[in-house]
């Protein structure tokens, strides 16, 4: 206890995450791993459901798009729209036009995903060198085809640092969540006037060590999809 | 500003505004006389969300750029400072402004800490990737006739970096604009106020008309760099190699 | 407008290593230049001619031996001031994009201090030396094209008037064609300048018609012979000078000899809207059987055909093109090729404004190369030719 006590603040939020206490306003239990695990949860399949739909939209319009050529304004315009939209407007949006629920979110949590996703999907089609694109329809390979056994593969890495990078917003967004009525570990940041402080810092810690894991656990899929030839030259060339 | 936008709202829907303002709560349409009448109190949250994002990026502008200037030199650096930064930047700025409570406490200060954190990695990439491109043989003309290491970054690599760094920071703006509405739960203010506050967030002329300016600021700011950069690049404009 | 005069480059014992590389890139390195010559090295890739120009200004640093600039050696000085005074093109000429044509031009003289209106001055004097319009003062290197860019390389090489100039391959990224008004223009401005001048090339042929003396390096970093071109092809030393020389050394000594030793044919030359029995008449007694069309300057417009001295006057269209255009400055070798190549059987030859001086033809190189006079020339020292 002494030690954790050192630690002060933080130490007060590690154990908030450990052991349950009072509520502020009191009457109910909060904290405890058996809650934080149930919110780590909620964040987690939040998250999850949003990433995958985007993925489900985003990469086969960028793929599609990249394969043609066309849209490269669309493509690039969707990535600047989306970092000019701010999370907490495009949730309040929703909240004030359509109402809160687990849908409901996971919608503008989608609509949040899909910029970064379809623009790099676009961008990794379009860095496939063309000779290889025109030698496999050259060899009679239909469209899909072309776009499957071909395009994809080389495109994947930078496909997957657009979904990277939207993994990570959207994490990170689901945490105000709670505004919407689904909570995740956000609440404990949103209603501090029940967690307390050590709760506000507890979900703060732990929202933050949700993020980084998700941006490694990516970056190491990320790694994994690159070819090996590829994965050399990145190595040597870019610092 | 405000003449403006109630010029273009009141073209689009012309009412009788008494007794508008009770109406429009609770009906909860979108009221543009609503918009006009109290475009006072967005006043104060506008501005406090544009100093927060000029701050934030000019100081994440100037660490940034020293530290690329470091690892430009020393190319053994580039990896670290890359990491640090990519942690930072990962971090939720929410998550940041909280971690930051014990130590600088609720405001403006902990709010711009999160914030600068969170432009680092994209600029100092772009300063780095910049200066990358600056073509080979510049470099090796310019030492072949006698400028000195640092007059050759200054007169020669700087300059020719300069439209992808700014572009870089043009990133790091929108996508400030963008989190500095989260800037109210550090207690710091900004447009975000004026979304959450008290049970503003069902109020749908106020959710949209806050989110809305936090897009055209956005765009304001995107526009403005984007002009800078053309300025400050006149050789691109007129390539025909 | 050569204020300073030219200096001595002396290589002594010169040795370059690299870590990790058995052999040296260069093994020690032994020539001097006169001041006011043209020294080219020449030699297959490999073989340490760039490595030995970068010494000079040491943009590469000696591993042991010396080179000396007018007899001090350049270990002594700051690189970054040594390197001021010395004129540096390369083959991507590296021109900066980001100032204009003026502004690259006086790159050097601004880091010398020169004031507002001397630099001024020498950036108008530079675009006229190197026949450049004054208007690209204000333009960007991306809008000008590739022998451009390389004549405003130049300019900006001799912008502060060095002693010595370093020259890597500066003509190799252009089109052949371009490439030999390049060489002879830049062949003029040496007759008027005199500077030391290190150049570097892959091509005998373009060692042989630019240089004084010429170094050929073998892979390895060695000096296989330095000497004049004339006693290169006439007295090459050993297997691989041969072999690089190449078996076409007798026609290569045409690379020797220029246009303007050689008594050039006179064609009448009439002037547009003149009465075509004027040309008649001149075409009696001359050397070429047609009337060659100028304007006011004196610059070719055509042949006149058959059917042009038919008519009443003296068209400003003549029925054949006066190609191919040969330079009075060209080597025969290359006069010869563009004649060969072309259809006419007489080209008319220019001076540097483009006016006409008289007409070459096969035939009369065949009877110049036979005659008594090409021998003595070929054995001669090259001499300075007044402009």
């Amino acid at each position: 206890m002494s030690a954790i006590a050192l630690l002060g603040p933080f130490g007060d939020a590690i154990d908030f995450i450990i052991h349950p206490r009072d509520a502020v306003t009191g009457g109910v239990q909060v904290g405890g791993i058996g809650e934080v695990l149930a919110f780590t949860w909620a964040h987690v399949l939040l998250s999850g459901a949003a990433i995958l739909v985007s993925c489900a939209i985003a990469v086969p319009i960028g793929l599609w798009l990249g394969h043609r050529g066309k849209g490269e304004l669309l493509a690039v315009s969707i990535s600047n729209i989306g970092r000019a939209v701010p999370s907490l407007a495009l949730i309040a949006f929703f909240v004030a036009f359509i109402g809160v629920g687990f849908l409901n979110v996971t919608i503008a949590l989608v609509l949040l995903g899909i910029p970064p996703i379809l623009t790099n999907a676009y961008v990794g089609v379009r860095q496939v060198d063309r000779e290889v694109v025109d030698a496999a329809e050259g060899m009679g390979l239909s469209t899909w085809q072309v776009i499957r056994t071909v395009e994809l593969p080389l495109a994947l890495p930078v496909i997957f640092g657009g979904i990277r990078t939207s993994a990570v917003n959207v994490v990170a967004t689901a945490t105000i969540a709670p505004l919407a009525g689904v909570l995740t570990l956000g609440d404990y940041i949103l209603s501090a006037n029940v967690y307390g402080d050590a709760g506000r810092i507890a979900g703060a810690l732990l929202v933050a060590l949700l993020a980084v894991i998700v941006e490694l656990s990516f970056a190491r899929f990320q790694r994994a999809v690159t070819p090996k030839a590829l994965r050399k030259a990145q190595a040597s060339g870019s610092g | 500003m405000g003449g403006a936008v109630g010029l273009v709202l009141a073209a689009v829907q012309i009412r009788d505004r008494s007794g508008e303002a009770a109406t429009c709560i609770s009906q909860n349409k979108i009221c543009p006389g609503w918009i006009l009448d109290n475009f006072g109190r967005y006043v104060d949250p506008l501005l406090e969300h544009v100093v927060l994002t000029v701050v934030a990026v000019t100081v994440g502008f100037a660490i940034a750029f020293g530290l690329g200037l470091l690892a430009y030199r020393r190319r053994w650096l580039i990896g670290p400072i890359t990491g640090a930064t990519g942690i930072l930047y990962t971090l939720p700025s929410l998550a940041v402004f909280f971690l930051l409570l014990p130590i600088t406490g609720r405001g403006f200060l902990t709010a711009v800490i999160a914030l600068t954190a969170y432009t680092l990695q994209i600029i100092f990439r772009n300063v780095v990737a910049g200066l990358d491109n600056v073509p080979e043989e510049a470099k090796d003309s310019g030492r072949g006739m006698g400028l000195t290491d640092s007059q050759l970054l200054w007169q020669v690599e700087l300059p020719l970096a300069l439209p992808e760094i700014v572009a870089g920071v043009r990133i790091a703006a929108t996508t400030t604009v963008g989190l500095a509405t989260l800037a109210v739960y550090a207690g710091a203010g900004g447009l975000g106020s004026e979304i959450v506050a008290g049970s503003n967030i069902t109020f749908r002329t106020g959710v949209v008309t806050a989110g809305g300016l936090a897009v055209l600021l956005a765009l304001v700011f995107d526009v403005v760099l984007l002009l800078v950069q053309r300025a400050l690049s006149p050789w691109k404009r007129v390539q025909t190699a | 407008m050569a204020n300073q005069p030219a200096a001595s480059v002396e290589y002594r014992e010169a040795v370059k290593r690299y870590p990790g590389q058995d052999e040296p890139a260069l093994a020690g390195l032994s020539l001097t230049v006169d001041a006011g010559d043209i020294c080219v090295l020449v030699g297959p890739s490999g073989c340490g001619k760039t490595t030995a120009m970068r010494l000079v200004n040491r943009m590469i640093e000696l591993s042991d031996g010396d080179v000396l600039i007018d007899g001090q050696s350049v270990r002594r000085r700051d690189p970054a001031e040594l390197r001021r005074q010395i004129g540096y093109v390369i083959q991507q000429i590296g021109l900066f994009p980001h100032r204009t044509i003026a502004q690259n031009i006086a790159t050097v003289p601004k880091l010398l201090g020169w004031d507002e209106a001397r630099t001024k001055a020498r950036v108008e004097e530079l675009l006229d030396l190197v026949s450049l319009p004054q208007e690209m003062r204000d333009r960007y290197p991306g809008q000008l094209s590739g022998g451009q860019r390389q004549r405003v390389g130049v300019a900006r090489a001799l912008a502060a008037d060095p002693p010595v100039m370093l020259m890597d391959e500066p003509f190799g990224a252009i089109d052949p064609i371009n490439r030999e008004r390049l060489q002879n223009e830049f062949l003029r401005l040496q007759r008027e300048l005199r500077k030391t001048i290190l150049f570097v090339t892959h091509d005998i042929d373009e060692a042989l018609k630019m240089g004084d003396r010429i170094a050929v390096m073998q892979k390895g970093g060695h000096l296989a012979q330095y000497a004049t071109p004339q006693e290169l092809l006439m007295a090459p030393a050993g297997e691989f000078v041969e072999d690089f020389v190449g078996s076409d050394r007798a026609l290569k000594r045409l690379a020797l000899l220029r246009v303007r030793d050689v008594d050039l044919w006179q064609a009448p030359l009439v002037r547009p809207g003149r009465p075509t029995s004027e040309a008649r008449a001149a075409l009696a007694g001359s050397d070429v059987p047609h009337p060659l069309v100028v304007d006011e300057q004196g610059r070719p417009l055509g042949w006149m055909s058959e059917r042009d001295l038919a008519g009443e006057l003296v068209p400003e269209r003549p029925g054949t093109t006066a190609t191919p255009r040969i330079d009075q400055d060209d080597v025969l070798r290359d006069a010869l090729s563009d004649l060969l190549q072309s259809e006419t059987r007489y080209g008319p030859v220019l001076d540097a404004e483009g006016r006409v001086v008289g007409v070459l033809s096969v035939e009369l190189v065949s009877e110049f190369l036979t005659s008594g006079d090409a021998v003595t020339l070929e054995a001669a020292e090259p001499v300075d030719v007044e402009l």
